[in-house]
């Protein structure tokens, strides 16, 4: 019986959230293909992304609201490959190995700025982002076509600076997903995304068990006791930005190539809050994230994300609600989970208090 | 003869002008239990810093005097450094990860690895660990220690004795480890456990590993040690074999003191009614890191000075954080007959206890705000002194001001003016405000823990005499403090705490051999009350 209650305990955040998926579903009346093709696209797109969050968890600086960061750096790489006319599968090669530098500049330097904020990495994560948004506007909505000449009509209309609010991606679009594709009803699973995402998952459990990933979680769980075993703290928790970083660029490419269009000023914009809600609905805390639980999270948010504007529509008569619902369950999410974190770590100290004063 | 493995020869350190360390030589062969006894200041933390090489050494400016190791001069400049030279130390706090297991911890980045395909590029970082060849080499550890736990346990809820041993594991697991430095080990061990660790630590020696010792226990001392070097003060009182000690000696040479009867005689009054309990104790237990208390029970007396003495981690200083709601406490007080609510620092206060806390800069003092307003914050809070009528409970800053005027004229704070940012002060002048704070409360019993700390001896003298001033307008004073010296100089009676609980209770004027035994955990009849 305790057995069981602690099960419930450890997994409030994602039971919760399957029940009001389930009631989600139920409400929404979508047929089921079409919930299962919804389904599958969004997990191709996302999960990437979502992996991107598990290894700075684990050095213990939370949840990296920087990936925003990563994402630019696709992005950039995506403007100059659609500039330069890159094509196909090699081209989205040629663009994801264009944007790795970028990342793993952009990585570092967020690396350094959070470790003179040990402690805070997440506000200041998200701020970092915040300011990294206002840095890629001007250049990109700004600079380019009054101080970087840069005369590309499919990127640029003429008459104004800066570049298009939407650019098309159909060179590269679904270059990924294409490659081969599994059909069920109307559903087209896309394997080889699937693929490199598994390969990621792989990748992250075998990290764990080399000498690097045990110096990151020693970093995670206390970098004093690291720190005078001989770990640089510091250099292990830069290294750990960067990874992320570089895991979010490759991860807004496989998003960009699925969506086909790059909404040149929004696109990045959530991609940091879109993920940790997605983590966290997993059952991931500040401080423990698994493979499984981004899995899952991703699937719980993404199916919550399909079904609420139907849900919306059936039980408050507008759609409009749902949308609004669901961004407000994506927030939603975050407060709760970390409020319910909070607590948790709470009454855990008061029953070691307890324990240690009766000893 | 052959070389020492550890030398130190003149050691000498400041902190910020205040020597810490006065010409300290220590030497320490092959196979050598060598026992470092002190108080709580006496510089053993220090030495074994300089050790070290820890930061805070290094980022003072450094020390005097040089370190060998096996007749060779070193200079470490990090742990690392001094890892690596084969010296190993078990802090007094636990050096594991929770989250760990009991072989990741001992193997902490000491894993063994095996190459793979990434680490071929990317360097051997990515190399993968080899878990079975770890556990094999802890197990190993493990055994020389007799622990029969299993390698692959995780830390978080391990008995406490358990984490001990897990941490001599780790240092023993380092092959070139030729000094292993201990320091309070057996503090947190239960008596049993205390017996096994000693056996471990001379079945250490004899294979050739010396160990540097540092404990408070005396009886430990006489058991394993070798050697045993005294520090007092900062200097080195005597060294020798084991041989030429006894327990009390060992007592008296780590606490005795000139005691300054001079100080004493400025007591005019002397408690009129005692026996009349103003705050009854019992079994409280309060839970303040590094400071616990478990269970003790004590009456203060009307009007009186009662002394809290004892060892730095001993408990001392949670009676009072513990009584006025500042660390999650249990247990019952009692107050004029009354209950005091613990944990809640509001109702403490307004029922007339106010406490000067050990923890000036944090819990003491709004750093940023005036003077003035320091003085008269708490009694603002818990009282509502010094607001204008009516709802809005505004500041009444003309009362504030007349009375900030008033206290820095009796206490004798010297500042620029009630406006002053109470950082900007000196520490002895910031406990002045402390004292001014305590006594606007006009409370009728007062807690005052470290009174001295940190601060010159001028100001020292004149806050025990303002305390001594309080308590004779009838304010019965409970003083913490870790200068036995003070205590017994203001203290009617002292009540000397150990592991916790209360170990006995001393006039001021007892032995200095009776204190150093009630501090090192015997009992009152074992030392001999008069």
């Amino acid at each position: 019986m305790n057995q069981v209650k602690r099960l419930i305990s450890r997994n409030a955040v994602p039971l919760l959230f399957g029940i009001v998926c389930l009631l989600g579903v139920y409400f929404a009346k979508m047929p089921g293909q079409f919930l299962l093709m919804e389904i599958v696209k969004r997990m191709a797109r996302n999960s990437f992304l979502v992996l991107s969050l598990i290894i700075p968890v684990a050095a213990g600086m939370g949840l990296n609201f920087g990936i925003v960061l990563g994402a630019l750096a696709g992005q950039i790489a995506l403007i100059l490959s659609t500039h330069w006319e890159w094509a196909g599968i090699g081209g989205l090669l040629l663009t994801a190995l264009l944007a790795t530098p970028l990342a793993v500049l952009f990585g570092f330097l967020a690396g350094m700025l959070l470790n003179k904020a040990k402690g805070r990495e997440m506000i200041t994560g998200m701020v970092m982002g915040f300011f990294a948004n206002g840095l890629y506007q001007f250049v990109f909505l700004f600079l380019v076509g009054t101080v970087i000449p840069f005369d590309n009509p499919r990127l640029r209309i003429s008459t104004s600076p800066g570049l298009r609010n939407t650019i098309d991606l159909s060179r590269i679009k679904g270059t990924l997903d294409g490659i081969w594709e599994v059909r069920y009803g109307f559903t087209k699973f896309p394997m080889v995304t699937f693929l490199v995402i598994a390969v990621l998952a792989l990748a992250i459990w075998a990290f764990f068990r080399t000498k690097l990933g045990q110096e990151f979680r020693a970093v995670g769980q206390d970098r004093h006791i690291a720190g005078v075993s001989g770990i640089n703290v510091d250099r292990n928790r830069i290294l750990a930005i960067v990874i992320s970083t570089v895991l979010a660029a490759w991860g807004q490419l496989i998003f960009l190539q699925n969506i086909g269009t790059l909404n040149t000023y929004n696109s990045h914009e959530q991609v940091g809050t879109f993920a940790i809600a997605a983590l966290l609905i997993g059952g991931a805390t500040v401080t423990k994230a698994t493979i499984g639980q981004a899995l899952m999270g991703t699937f719980l948010f993404h199916l919550l994300f399909a079904v609420s504007p139907n849900a919306g529509q059936t039980i408050f008569g507008s759609a409009q609600v749902g949308e609004y619902f669901r961004v407000f369950v994506a927030y939603g999410i975050i407060a709760i989970s970390l409020a319910l974190h909070a607590w948790q770590s709470k009454s855990l100290a008061r029953a070691s208090l307890e324990e240690d004063l009766s000893s | 003869m052959s070389v020492p493995v550890l030398e130190m020869k003149g050691i000498s350190k400041s902190f910020y002008g205040t020597q810490v360390l006065k010409n300290i030589n220590l030497t320490v062969g092959k196979g050598e239990v060598h026992c470092l006894v002190g108080e709580n200041g006496a510089g053993k933390s220090t030495l074994m810093n300089i050790l070290f090489g820890m930061s805070v050494i290094v980022q003072t400016g450094g020390f005097e005097g040089s370190v060998l190791i096996n007749g060779r001069e070193v200079a470490f400049d990090s742990p690392r450094a001094a890892i690596d030279a084969g010296i190993g130390m078990v802090h007094q706090e636990f050096m594991l990860l929770p989250g760990f297991s009991v072989t990741e911890n001992v193997k902490l980045n000491r894993e063994i690895t095996k190459p793979n395909l990434f680490s071929a590029v990317f360097g051997n970082k990515m190399e993968t660990l080899n878990r079975k060849k770890m556990a094999q080499d802890t197990r190993t550890a493990l055994d020389k220690l007799g622990m029969t736990i299993d390698e692959w346990v995780p830390v978080a809820g391990l008995p406490v004795g358990y984490l001990q041993f897990v941490e001599i594991a780790r240092e023993i697991d380092k092959e070139n480890l030729q000094l292993l430095v201990l320091d309070e080990p057996t503090a947190v061990l239960t008596e049993s456990e205390a017996e096994q660790f000693l056996g471990v630590i001379q079945r250490l020696a004899q294979s050739g590993i010396c160990i540097l010792f540092i404990t408070h226990r005396l009886d430990e001392v006489m058991a394993v040690a070798d050697r045993i070097t005294i520090l007092k003060d900062g200097e080195l009182v005597r060294s020798g074999p084991k041989e030429d000690f006894t327990i009390s000696q060992i007592a008296e040479l780590m606490v005795g003191r000139k005691i300054d009867t001079e100080s004493r005689k400025k007591r005019t009054t002397r408690p009129n009614d005692e026996g009349a309990v103003v705050l009854q104790v019992r079994d409280l237990r309060v839970n303040m890191p590094g400071e616990a208390l478990r269970g003790i029970d004590l009456d203060v007396f009307r009007g009186e000075i009662l002394g809290i003495g004892g060892l730095a981690g001993h408990g001392k200083v949670g009676l009072a954080n513990g009584i006025m709601g500042l660390y999650p406490s249990q247990g019952k007080v009692l107050y004029e007959g009354q209950e005091v609510p613990l944990n809640d620092t509001r109702a403490a206060l307004k029922l007339g206890l106010a406490f000067v806390s050990e923890d000036r800069r944090g819990v003491g003092l709004v750093l940023e705000d005036s003077i003035a307003n320091n003085i008269v914050l708490t009694s603002m809070q818990s009282q509502e002194k010094f607001l204008k009528p009516g709802l809005l409970k505004l500041k009444d800053e003309k009362k504030i001001m007349s009375h900030a005027l008033e206290s820095i004229d009796k206490f004798d704070i010297r500042c620029t003016g009630p406006e002053q940012i109470v950082r900007r002060l000196s520490g002895g002048n910031q406990q002045k405000v402390c004292l001014a704070r305590a006594f606007t409360q006009e409370p009728k019993l007062l807690f005052v823990s470290e009174p001295t700390r940190g601060i010159d001896v001028g100001a020292k003298s004149r806050v025990l005499e303002l305390i001594v001033e309080l308590n004779e307008m009838g304010v019965t004073v409970v003083i913490t403090s870790s200068e036995l010296a003070e205590l017994r100089s203001i203290a009617d009676r002292i009540a000397i705490i150990y592991e916790g609980r209360l170990a006995g209770i001393l006039p001021p004027d007892a032995p200095d051999v009776q204190y150093g035994l009630l501090m090192a955990g015997k009992s009152l009849e074992e030392v001999g009350s008069r």
